[in-house]
C-alpha cells in the first residue's frame, strides 16, 4: 500500500466550516496551508452535500474554492505526535499519509450524543443527524412516516430536509422545557441573523407538531421499528411510524486534541481569545471547541486561520463576533440542557455499548469509566467509546478516559508507515 | 472493628490471588489499592498463562501455578474467558530450532507436554505466518485469560469469606504497624503484604524491583486470523541479552477474534505515555513474522510496568528490615501467569500451611549470583 508525505506551514484537519474558514484566512494571510478531511467533498456535518445551499455557505465554498496555496487531501487522522508536528492519515482505499506541520488548526467538529432507551438498536432507529446524512447521500424517504426525538436546534433541521424530501414528519419530541426554550428564543433577538433563521425554519415547518418535554420512551417492533411510545409530562401514547431519528445535542470531538496533549474540557477543547490551546503550535476552532454551531464555527476558525498566519491585529477584530457566538452558544446550552428524568429511560436491560452488547446492569458497582471498560468491555469496541462515552457522561457522570493512538481504526501498516515520515 | 490479620497492598492480579488464599486460609483479610482493581500492569498483559524454564525455580513456579489454574478454571465465570490455546514457540532458523529441542528435552521428562513442529506442521497450525521459518514447539496446556476479570472474581470470593476491599486509597508507605496513608493516618494490622507490583519499591525498603514498560496493541475482530498464544524464540535471545530495550514478536488471540500484538521491553522506564518508536519497532517485527497483520486495522494501543527483578525470579516472603511485612511482587512478564502459585506460596509462609514447591528460590532474603 502506498504511502505519502506530505506539509504544509498550516495544516488543517477538518474541512467543515470551522476549517474551511480557518484555511481561507490562512491562505488569504499568506500562508501555505494543507487541508486534511475524510470527508469525500467540502462542507462537513451542515454543508455536506447539500443541494439547496444558502448564501453562507455558498460564500465559504467560493471562497475556498479561489483561494490560492491551499491544498486538500482526503484522508483521516488517526494519530499524531505533538513533539515531531507530525500527523498520521489513512485514506478510503488504505494507504497512508504522513502530514508535517509548523501550526496545527484542528477544527474536527462534533458528533451527536445517543441516549440509550428500550428498543434504540431496532432497525430503523438512526441518528437524527445520521439520517440527514443518509437522506443528502440519497435515501429515498418520499412517504416514509419520521418521528425525530431527542434535543436541540438540529431536530428542526433535519425535519426541514425531510419535509422538503417529501418525508412525513410525524411529529419532533423536544426533551427540553418550553419555558426554557421560549428564554432561548429571547436571548436570540439580541442575534437577529439567528432569529431570521428560526423565524424561517419554524415557518416551513408549520405542519410539524414540535411537542415540548416530550420523549420516546420505546421503540417497538419485531425486527424493524414499528411505532414508538411517547411521554410528555407523563401522558404516553403511541405512534407509528417507518423512522425514528434521535440525538441528544452534540459533543465535540476532542480525541485528537487529547491525543496531542491539549487540556480538554467537559465543553470542548479549552482555547484562549486566539484559539490556541495549552499545546504550542496548535490551535482549535469550532464545535471541536465547544457546541455552538455554524456562525461560531466560522467566526473561530477565521480567528485561528489569522492568528496561526500570525496576523493577531486581523484575528483581534473578530473579537467581538467571537464574544457574541460565545453567549450564544452558553445560551444553546442552557436551554437545552438534558433532563434527569432521561436518566429513567434507562434499565439494567438496556444495552448501553451496541459494539460489545454491554446492558446497563452490567455496569452496575463500577468506579469509573476505565473499570467499566477493564471488567465489561463496555466501550472497548470499533467505536472506542465515542457512542456509549457520551451517553455514560450523562447517565454515570463518567468523564473519558486517556486517548491512545490510534484515534480511529487504522491498519497496523499506516501505524508503521510513521517513521517513514 | 479489630485490625484484620492482613492487609495486602495492591488489588492486582498478584494481590487478588494472595487475597483469596489467605481468605481460604482462614485469615481476615483487607485489600488497599491506591486506584481500581486491576488497574496497574494487570490491566495491561496479554493473559498468557504459560511455563517456562529459564531457570528450574522458574519452572517450578509456573508449572505449579498451571496446575494451580486448571484446579480454578471450573470455578470462575465465563468473563475470565480462559482458553486453552496453546503456546507456539516459532523457530525462524535452525539456532532457533536447537533451542526448541533443547526445551522439549527440558519439558518432557519433567511431564509437561511438548510437541516439535517442522515447518510444514507450523505453517499448518498458523497459516498466517511466513513462509520459510524453520519449525517450532507447541506448548499444549498452556492458556489465555482475561486478568481483569480474574483479579475481580477472585476479590469477590475474598469478600464472601469476609475481606474487605478499599479502592482508591493510595498507601504512602508500610511499616510495621501498617499502612501510613497519603492523609497521613494509620490503618493498623496484623501483618501486611506489599503486592503493589513494579511500584513496590516506594512503600518498603529492601524490596528489589525496577519497572519495565510494555507495550500491546490490539486489532479489530479477525476470526481465526491467530489460534495460539505465538512468540517467537528469538525472544529468548533479546529478551535475556541484557539491554536496556527489546522487542519480539508475539501475538495472541481474544476469544472475540481480536488480535493482540505484543511485545517490548524497555527497563527503568517509567513513562506511561505510548513511545511511537518503539510501538512501531514492536509492530514492524510483528509484520515480518504475520505479514497479513499489516492489513488488519488497530483499534488501541496501550503500556503497562512489569516489575523487574535481577534474577528474573519474584520476591515472595518477608521484607527483610521489617517484623511483620511481607512482599508479593517482581513478577515481571510472568506475573499473571504465577499469580496462583504466588499466592500459595505466600501463604504457606504466613500461615503456616503445605506448599507444593520448595519456597527458598523466591524468598526475598535470596542472594542473587554477583549481587552480595
Ligand atoms: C450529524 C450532525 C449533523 C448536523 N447537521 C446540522 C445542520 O443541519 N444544521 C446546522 O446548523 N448544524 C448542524 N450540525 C452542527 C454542525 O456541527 C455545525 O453547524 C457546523 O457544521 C460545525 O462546523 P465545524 O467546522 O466545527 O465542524 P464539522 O462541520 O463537523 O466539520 C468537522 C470535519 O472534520 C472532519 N474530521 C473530524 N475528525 C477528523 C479526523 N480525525 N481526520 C480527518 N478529518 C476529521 C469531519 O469529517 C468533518 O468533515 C450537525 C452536527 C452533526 C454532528
Ligand atoms: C505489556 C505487558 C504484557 C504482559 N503479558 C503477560 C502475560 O501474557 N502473561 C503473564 O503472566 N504476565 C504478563 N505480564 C506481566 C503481568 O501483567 C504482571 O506481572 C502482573 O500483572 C503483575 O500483577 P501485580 O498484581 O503484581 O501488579 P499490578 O497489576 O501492577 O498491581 C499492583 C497494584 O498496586 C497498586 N498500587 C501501587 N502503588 C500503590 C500505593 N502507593 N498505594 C496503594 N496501591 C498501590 C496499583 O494501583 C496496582 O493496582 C505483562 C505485562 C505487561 C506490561
Amino acid at each position: 500500500m502506498s504511502h505519502v508525505k506530505m506539509q504544509g506551514s498550516i495544516v488543517v484537519v477538518g474541512v467543515g466550516p470551522a476549517g474551511i474558514a480557518a484555511a481561507w484566512a490562512a491562505a488569504e494571510a499568506g500562508g501555505d496551508v494543507l487541508m486534511v478531511d475524510n470527508g469525500a467533498a467540502a462542507g462537513g456535518q451542515i454543508w455536506r452535500g447539500g443541494k439547496a445551499l444558502d448564501r453562507l455557505s455558498t460564500k465559504w465554498l467560493r471562497r475556498l474554492e479561489r483561494a490560492k496555496g491551499i491544498r486538500r487531501v482526503g484522508a483521516l487522522v488517526v494519530s499524531a505526535e505533538a513533539d515531531r508536528k507530525l500527523l498520521l492519515a489513512e485514506t478510503a482505499e488504505g494507504g497512508s499519509v504522513g502530514v508535517r506541520y509548523e501550526k496545527l488548526i484542528l477544527a474536527t467538529g462534533a458528533r451527536e450524543r445517543f441516549l440509550p432507551f428500550a428498543g434504540w438498536t431496532l432497525p430503523g432507529v438512526v441518528g437524527a443527524g445520521g439520517l440527514q446524512a443518509l437522506v443528502k447521500s440519497g435515501l429515498d424517504v418520499r412517504g416514509k412516516r419520521v418521528v425525530l426525538a431527542g434535543s436541540g436546534p438540529l431536530l428542526l433541521a433535519v425535519a426541514d430536509l425531510l419535509r422538503e424530501r417529501e418525508a412525513t414528519v410525524v411529529l419532533i419530541a423536544e426533551q427540553a422545557r418550553m419555558a426554557a426554550i421560549m428564554r432561548f428564543g429571547m436571548k436570540l433577538a439580541s442575534a437577529p441573523a439567528k432569529l431570521i433563521q428560526a423565524v424561517v425554519l419554524k415557518a416551513r415547518l408549520a405542519t410539524v407538531p414540535y411537542l415540548t418535554g416530550c420523549w420516546v420512551e420505546r421503540a417497538e417492533g419485531a425486527e424493524r421499528l414499528k411505532s414508538v411510545m411517547l411521554n410528555q409530562g407523563g401522558r404516553r401514547w403511541r405512534v407509528e411510524c417507518d423512522y425514528l431519528g434521535t440525538g441528544f445535542g452534540l459533543i465535540p470531538n476532542m480525541e485528537l486534541a487529547g491525543l496531542l496533549g491539549c487540556e480538554t474540557g467537559p465543553g470542548g477543547v479549552v482555547v484562549d481569545a486566539r484559539q490556541r490551546t495549552s499545546v504550542e503550535g496548535v490551535y482549535c476552532a469550532g464545535e471541536a471547541a465547544g457546541i455552538g454551531g455554524v456562525d461560531k464555527s466560522l467566526a473561530e476558525g477565521e480567528i485561528a486561520g489569522w492568528a496561526a498566519a500570525g496576523q493577531e491585529d486581523t484575528a483581534r477584530a473578530l473579537e467581538g463576533v467571537r464574544a457574541k457566538q460565545l453567549g450564544f452558544a452558553a445560551a444553546l446550552g442552557e436551554a437545552f440542557g438534558l433532563r434527569e428524568e432521561l436518566k429513567g429511560l434507562v434499565t439494567a436491560e438496556t444495552v448501553v455499548c451496541r459494539c460489545e452488547d454491554v446492558r446497563m446492569g452490567a455496569l452496575e458497582g463500577m468506579e469509573d469509566w476505565r473499570e467499566a471498560k477493564l471488567q465489561t468491555r463496555c466501550g472497548m469496541g470499533r467505536c472506542q467509546g465515542r457512542v456509549c462515552g457520551g451517553a455514560l457522561e450523562f447517565l454515570k457522570g463518567w468523564t473519558p478516559a486517556v486517548v491512545k493512538p490510534p484515534v480511529f481504526p487504522a491498519r497496523v501498516a499506516t501505524m508503521v508507515a510513521e517513521d517513514e515520515v | 472493628m479489630n485490625a484484620p490479620d492482613i492487609i495486602v497492598v495492591g488489588a492486582g492480579i498478584v494481590g487478588a490471588a494472595c487475597a483469596l488464599e489467605l481468605a481460604r486460609g482462614g485469615a481476615r483479610v483487607s485489600v488497599y489499592d491506591r486506584g481500581i482493581v486491576a488497574g496497574g500492569a494487570s490491566a495491561a498483559g496479554m493473559g498468557h498463562v504459560c511455563v517456562m524454564d529459564d531457570s528450574e525455580a522458574q519452572f517450578q513456579l509456573t508449572r505449579y501455578s498451571l496446575e494451580l489454574w486448571a484446579e480454578m478454571s471450573p470455578e470462575m465465570p465465563a468473563a475470565a474467558e480462559h482458553v486453552y490455546c496453546g503456546t507456539l514457540w516459532v523457530a525462524a532458523d535452525e539456532e532457533e530450532m536447537a533451542e526448541a529441542r533443547r526445551k522439549a528435552e527440558f519439558y518432557l521428562p519433567r511431564g509437561t507436554p511438548a510437541e516439535l513442529l517442522d515447518e510444514k506442521q507450523l505453517a499448518a497450525a498458523e497459516p498466517n505466518l511466513r513462509k520459510g521459518l524453520a519449525g517450532g514447539l507447541l506448548l499444549p496446556a498452556d492458556s489465555v485469560l482475561y486478568q481483569p476479570a480474574v483479579a475481580w472474581w477472585m476479590l469477590n470470593e475474598a469478600k464472601k469469606l469476609g475481606a474487605t476491599v478499599h479502592v482508591n486509597q493510595p498507601v504512602e508507605s508500610i511499616e510495621d504497624d501498617g499502612l501510613h496513608m497519603g492523609d497521613g493516618t494509620v490503618v493498623a494490622a496484623g501483618r501486611v503484604v506489599n503486592a503493589a507490583g513494579a511500584w513496590a519499591a516506594r512503600l518498603t525498603r529492601n524490596t528489589p524491583v525496577k519497572p519495565k514498560k510494555g507495550h500491546l496493541m490490539i486489532t479489530e475482530r479477525a476470526a481465526e486470523f491467530v489460534r495460539h498464544e505465538v512468540i517467537e524464540l528469538g525472544y529468548i535471545k533479546s529478551a535475556h541479552s541484557g539491554a536496556t530495550e527489546a522487542v519480539a514478536f508475539n501475538v495472541a488471540p481474544r476469544p472475540a477474534g481480536q488480535v493482540l500484538i505484543g511485545s517490548c521491553r524497555q527497563l527503568g522506564v517509567w513513562d506511561a505515555a505510548i513511545d511511537r518508536k518503539i510501538l512501531n519497532k514492536m509492530l514492524r517485527r510483528a509484520i515480518e513474522y504475520m505479514p497479513g497483520l499489516a492489513g488488519l486495522r488497530g483499534i488501541r494501543s496501550w503500556t503497562g510496568f512489569r516489575a523487574a527483578t535481577e534474577d528474573s525470579l519474584p520476591l515472595i516472603g518477608p521484607c527483610e528490615g521489617y517484623e511483620r511485612v511481607w512482599l508479593a511482587t517482581g513478577h515481571e512478564g510472568l506475573g499473571i501467569t504465577t499469580a496462583t502459585g504466588t499466592a500459595k506460596v505466600l501463604a504457606a509462609q504466613m500461615l503456616g500451611r503445605e506448599c507444593g514447591i520448595p519456597v527458598a528460590p523466591y524468598l526475598p532474603s535470596r542472594r542473587v549470583a554477583g549481587h552480595g
